[in-house]
Formats: C-alpha cells, sequence, structure tokens
C-alpha cells in the first residue's frame, strides 16, 4: 500500500501557517511544543479507542472512565511517594513516575479486563446495546470513582525535575512538555513496530479487515480482542496519568471532558486507524494552542470546526480503513 | 373517544394502566395534591422530562437511533426564549418570536445533521451529535453578552402567566397534549415505517421507503419535541442557564429515563421520567437514612451516601438494558398477559 503524505504534510503547513499570524518566533516555539505535547497525550488516549473499534466494531462510551482511573492510581502513588520528589534528582523522581504510570496503566488495563469480560462481551454486534452499555458503564464507575477517591478534585504533584522550563534562544518550553512529547513518540513507534513487524501486529491487522477470515484461519479472534482491549485500556490509563500531571489535578470529569476531544480525533484520522489517530490528535493539539493564543474565543470549538473540514475533504476520515 | 385520544395504543396491562393513571391524577391535581414549593417543582419537572424523554424515545426506541444532541434541541428551546425575555422584556410578543425562533433554529439543525449524517452508521450518528451538542456548550457559555455565559439568564413572564399555577397548567397541558400527538405519530403508518426500518433497514429500504427521509423526519420531530420541552422549562423556572438545559449530565438522565422506563413505548417515558424525578429528589433521602444506618459497616457507606444516587439508577439501567430491554413498562405487560 502506498502511503498517503498530505496528512503528515497537513500538520506542517499548519504549523507554518500559524508562524507569520503568532508573529514572534519564541511564541511560536513554545505554542508548537505545547501543542505537540498536547496532542500526543491525546494520541495515547484515543489510540486505544480508535483499535478497539477498528478491531472489535466496538465503540467504547466509557473510555473516559479508563483516563480518569489511570490518571486516579497516578496520584495516589505520587502523593504516596512524595518524599522521593522532594530531593531533586532525577533518578529518585524516576522512581517515583515510573511506579505511578505503571500502577496508571495496570489499573486501567484491569478495569478493561473486567469492562470487556463483564459489560461488552454480551453485546457484540448490536451498536445500539453497545452505546447503551458502556455509557452505562460510564455512569457507574463515574460514580464508583467517587466512592473510592471522594467527589473533590484532588492535587497529582509533579516531581521537581521535570517542572519549569528549558529557555532556547528567547523561547521557554516546558520541559514537562518535552517529556510528553518524547512518551508519545515512543508510545507510536512501538505502536508501529508491533502492528507492522509483529505477528500479533499482522493477525490484528488482518482482524480489522476482515475478522471471519482470520478466524476461519485458525486463529482465535476473541482472545485478540481481549488483549487489544485492555491494552488500548492501558494506553487511555496512561495518557490520563500524563494528562493528570499536566494539569497538575484530577477529577472524574478529566475523562468525560477529553471524551469529544477523543472522539473528534478518532473521527479526524479514520474510525480504525492508528496513524490517522495519530495526525488527528497532532492536529487538534496544535489547532488548540494556536487558537488559545490567537483568538481564545475560537479555541474550545476549533478542534470541532476542524472535524468538520477533515469530513468535507475526506468523509470518511484521514485515513479511511477498510470495511465502512 | 378514550381510545381515539390515545391512538388505539391503550397501556395493555392492568398494573399499567393503574400506574399511568396514578401519575396523570398526581399531575393534574399536583397544586392542590400536594402543596409546596418543592413537590410542585418536582411535578413540573415531571411534565417536562416526560414531553423530553418521549420525544427521545422516538428516535431511540422506534427509530432506533442513538442521539447525544437531545439537549442542545432542549437547550436551544429554553435559550429561545430566555434570551428573547431578557432582551425584549416580559411580553407575549416576546415569548412567541423566542419560541418561534427557537424551533425554527432547531428544525435547521436538525435536517442538516439529518441529512449529512444519517446516511452512515448508528455509530457516527452518536459521534457527530455528541460533538454538535459539545460544540453548543461552548457557544452557549462563550458568548456571554447573549446567552448570560455559566450565569444564564434570568428573566420575568408575562403578566397572566407569572402566578404559580398558571405556569403550572400551561407546562401540565402543551406537556400532555404534545405526549397524546407523539403517541399519534408513533401509531401511525409513519411510525409504523419507523418501526420497519429499527428492525430491518434493509428490508423496508427493499419495499421502497427511503430511510435516510424517514429517520431526518423522525430526528426533526424529536427536536422540535425537545425544543418545546426546553421552552416549558424556561417558563417554568424562568431561568435558562448550561446546567438547567445543555449539560451532558442531562442527557445522561434522559437515556437512563428512557431505558428504565421502558424503549419503543412512549408510556415507558412516562414512568421512567416520573422514577427518576422522584429519585433525583426524595431517594437521597432514604439514602441519607440507609447510609446512617449502616455505619460502622465498611464500604456500605459510601456506597449509600446521598450523592450517590445516580450509581444505583446506573446499576438499574446496565440491568434494563441486558435483561429487560423493553423496561419497566415491558415487564408490566410481559406480567399482565
Amino acid at each position: 500500500m502506498k502511503t498517503d503524505w498530505v496528512p503528515l504534510a497537513l500538520v506542517l503547513v499548519v504549523a507554518l501557517l500559524a508562524l507569520p499570524l503568532v508573529g514572534s518566533l519564541p511564541t511560536w516555539v513554545t505554542l508548537t511544543v505545547a501543542g505537540l505535547a498536547m496532542g500526543m497525550m491525546i494520541f495515547m488516549m484515543a489510540s486505544g479507542l480508535t483499535l478497539v473499534f477498528g478491531l472489535m466494531d466496538v465503540l467504547n462510551f466509557a473510555h473516559g472512565v479508563f483516563i480518569s482511573v489511570g490518571a486516579y492510581a497516578a496520584a495516589t502513588v505520587l502523593t504516596r511517594m512524595s518524599a522521593q520528589m522532594e530531593t531533586q534528582s532525577l533518578a529518585s523522581d524516576l522512581s517515583a513516575m515510573v511506579p505511578a504510570v505503571v500502577a496508571a496503566i495496570a489499573l486501567a488495563g484491569l478495569l478493561g479486563w473486567f469492562f470487556e469480560r463483564v459489560l461488552i462481551r454480551p453485546v457484540y454486534g448490536d451498536h445500539l446495546k453497545q452505546i447503551l452499555i458502556t455509557m452505562g458503564g460510564l455512569i457507574v464507575f463515574e460514580q464508583l470513582i467517587h466512592v473510592v477517591w471522594g467527589p473533590d478534585i484532588i492535587p497529582l504533584p509533579r516531581p521537581g525535575t521535570i517542572t519549569g522550563s528549558f529557555i532556547i534562544g528567547e523561547a521557554a518550553i516546558e520541559r514537562y512538555r518535552v517529556l510528553a512529547v518524547i512518551v508519545g513518540l515512543a508510545v507510536f513507534a512501538a505502536m508501529w513496530l508491533l502492528l507492522n513487524r509483529t505477528r500479533i501486529g499482522l493477525l490484528v491487522r488482518a482482524g480489522v479487515e476482515n475478522p471471519e477470515m482470520v478466524e476461519s484461519l485458525g486463529y482465535r479472534i476473541r482472545r485478540l480482542f481481549v488483549g487489544v482491549f485492555v491494552a488500548g485500556s492501558g494506553l487511555a490509563g496512561l495518557g490520563g496519568a500524563m494528562w493528570g500531571m499536566y494539569q497538575e489535578q484530577v477529577s472524574a470529569q478529566i475523562g468525560p471532558q477529553m471524551l469529544v476531544v477523543i472522539f473528534i480525533v478518532v473521527i479526524i484520522g479514520g474510525l480504525g486507524s492508528v496513524g490517522g489517530c495519530f495526525i488527528g490528535a497532532l492536529l487538534v493539539g496544535l489547532l488548540a494552542n494556536y487558537t488559545g493564543y490567537l483568538a481564545p474565543k475560537l479555541a474550545l470549538g476549533s478542534n470541532i470546526l476542524l472535524m468538520v473540514l477533515v469530513l468535507l475533504w475526506r468523509p470518511r476520515g484521514l485515513f479511511p480503513v477498510g470495511r465502512a | 373517544m378514550l381510545h381515539s385520544l390515545l391512538s388505539g395504543d391503550t397501556p395493555r396491562s392492568r398494573a399499567l394502566t393503574v400506574v399511568l393513571v396514578a401519575i396523570l391524577i398526581g399531575l393534574a391535581f399536583a397544586p392542590f395534591i400536594f402543596p409546596g414549593t418543592r413537590s410542585l417543582n418536582v411535578a413540573a419537572k415531571v411534565a417536562v422530562f416526560v414531553l423530553l424523554v418521549a420525544s427521545y424515545d422516538l428516535l431511540l426506541g422506534y427509530t432506533g437511533i442513538v442521539s447525544f444532541a437531545h439537549t442542545m434541541f432542549f437547550g436551544i428551546g429554553g435559550y429561545g426564549v430566555g434570551i428573547a425575555m431578557a432582551k425584549m422584556g416580559s411580553t407575549w410578543g416576546a415569548l412567541a418570536v423566542g419560541a418561534l425562533a427557537a424551533l425554527a433554529l432547531s428544525l435547521a439543525i436538525a435536517l442538516a445533521i439529518g441529512l449529512l449524517s444519517l446516511r452512515v452508521r448508528a455509530i457516527f450518528f452518536a459521534m457527530i451529535t455528541l460533538a454538535v451538542a459539545a460544540f453548543f456548550q461552548i457557544l452557549a457559555s462563550q458568548l456571554s453578552p447573549i446567552t448570560g455565559g455559566e450565569d444564564g439568564l434570568t428573566f420575568r413572564l408575562p403578566e397572566l402567566l407569572r402566578p404559580r399555577l398558571v405556569s403550572y397548567y400551561v407546562v401540565f397541558g402543551v406537556s400532555l397534549a404534545l405526549f397524546l400527538a407523539l403517541l399519534r405519530v408513533v401509531n401511525s403508518p409513519f411510525g409504523r415505517v419507523l418501526l420497519s426500518i429499527r428492525e430491518n433497514e434493509f428490508r423496508s429500504e427493499a419495499i421502497g421507503y427511503r430511510s435516510v427521509t424517514y429517520r431526518t423526519a423522525a430526528n426533526c420531530l424529536a427536536a422540535l419535541g425537545a425544543t418545546v420541552a426546553g421552552i416549558l422549562y424556561a417558563i417554568w423556572l424562568r431561568y435558562t442557564g448550561p446546567d438547567t438545559t445543555l449539560s451532558f449530565n442531562i442527557m445522561i438522565d434522559i437515556l437512563l429515563m428512557v431505558v428504565i422506563g421502558g424503549m419503543g413505548t412512549l408510556y415507558g417515558a412516562v414512568i421512567g421520567a416520573t422514577i427518576f424525578v422522584l429519585a433525583q429528589n426524595y431517594l437521597r433521602d432514604l439514602m441519607k437514612i440507609a447510609s446512617g444506618a449502616t455505619e460502622g459497616v465498611p464500604l456500605l457507606p459510601a456506597l449509600l451516601h446521598p450523592d450517590r444516587w445516580l450509581l444505583w439508577l446506573g446499576v438499574l439501567f446496565i440491568l434494563c438494558v441486558y435483561y429487560f430491554p423493553t423496561g419497566i413498562v415491558g415487564r408490566l405487560r410481559g406480567a399482565g398477559k
């Protein structure tokens, strides 16, 4: 299959077009890094959703719960480890952050497994019930989060070495954003390698194209389903933890708030396409930051405008995937 | 007479009839049976939500499409009246202008969304409506000079409507009339086509019914119903704001009401709305007692905390989707046979 470079070029065009509009180079650099960081975090949250949809034809409206749970898990661990974060050394900060992130992924993944097993399994193939069931899951688990962690917003401490900014020339670049970009790129690279260079990835991609065929060749597609669902939930948990650290606070609303953005990204990218999801997330992140600077009133609506424009150009998203 | 008023769609179950009649009497004489501001508020909210949920059921239960934009139309109704009354003064003219403008806007948006996205799969429609509704919510909070932003708009009604009793009966009367009209719609040939599309789209297309046309029409009717409900709610509250009309929480409430009451039966809307609003207002009191009684037991008091009432309705919702897809109404009808 030939690679379609136009959407990737679109990201560059958006970034370059913003330069004269913003006017000053340092500001532009700051905004672009912020946009990329936001895009990467959105990508982590959205990639699971798009894969689950592509493979299982399930649109999980409760995906936001995994995001919230990840953020809460990270907050719980980091609050316990606050002693390690006061030393201002990278190693000790990492010794607090790695367990926090692992806890976020593990808890969200576990919840995802439970979700697939108990709620979604009986309603495969029935879209209406899927939407209703996952909405019900959203309601119940949001309430359970309140039961476990309380209804108030809780602070999420960010380790000392990744707060503050690098100053390059006149541009200030927040350290945390650089970290988010690195993690996001690593996740994308890992996913790309897994999907395109391994046997499991081959089966997943084949499953997206034609699940019956994969089954008839003797592979248990159900196991793939569960694996992808758990991995997608774990990624959402990772994204939630990163997003929570970025905001330095967590509330149960964090997931549902991101849900609309995530849906927009998934639609822009083409339902089921990981690459499209990546490009879509970057576009949304960049645009949100540029418009937030240029026309703050428009910022919140900018991603919806973007979605409309993209759909007018390519009605099935940037990278349409097999099944219609 | 009664038969034709209900368009031939009678409750078909003794228990259901008793419950429905009780709700009807309760609402019709609410100011006399349940005096007090709080209970009258509850009654008015039930009346408004019966209409809102019934119009949503036309989409979800009868046509089989999931829309998340129903609160948007509810909000357009509320804001239409709110903006007109706040800017043009509390006259009948302003009320009419606001209501008509809101209805026209809702119709236009519903038509546009329907024609653009009802061609594709149900899931896509759900996502698009979610995004559009989110956009509207942002619009309402950002255009604060017109909409009052997060604070919303408070306004005064025309002289005649001001007594609580009069506005209650306006709300109740319009809601009842439109509910009967919706009952007429779903039991008309048009309603049958909607059902056939829900059951087997391919087949009904083959018989010659364009499903896009019918779905769009259902979408428009539902939008108009929601707009009227929004207008009524604004009239009752004398206030319009994002939290009372546009919030995503209300969308979740509507879903709960439709599913618990019973999808695909308009009577389900009545039952669902009544149970939900009653639970919203009185379940907390019960839970406070239960939470106090279980003090000392681990976890239970937290699960029974008065603010967690939605948790239990959510559990009920999931159970309904799995085990009683036709909700309470379906159960009652099944039991009578």
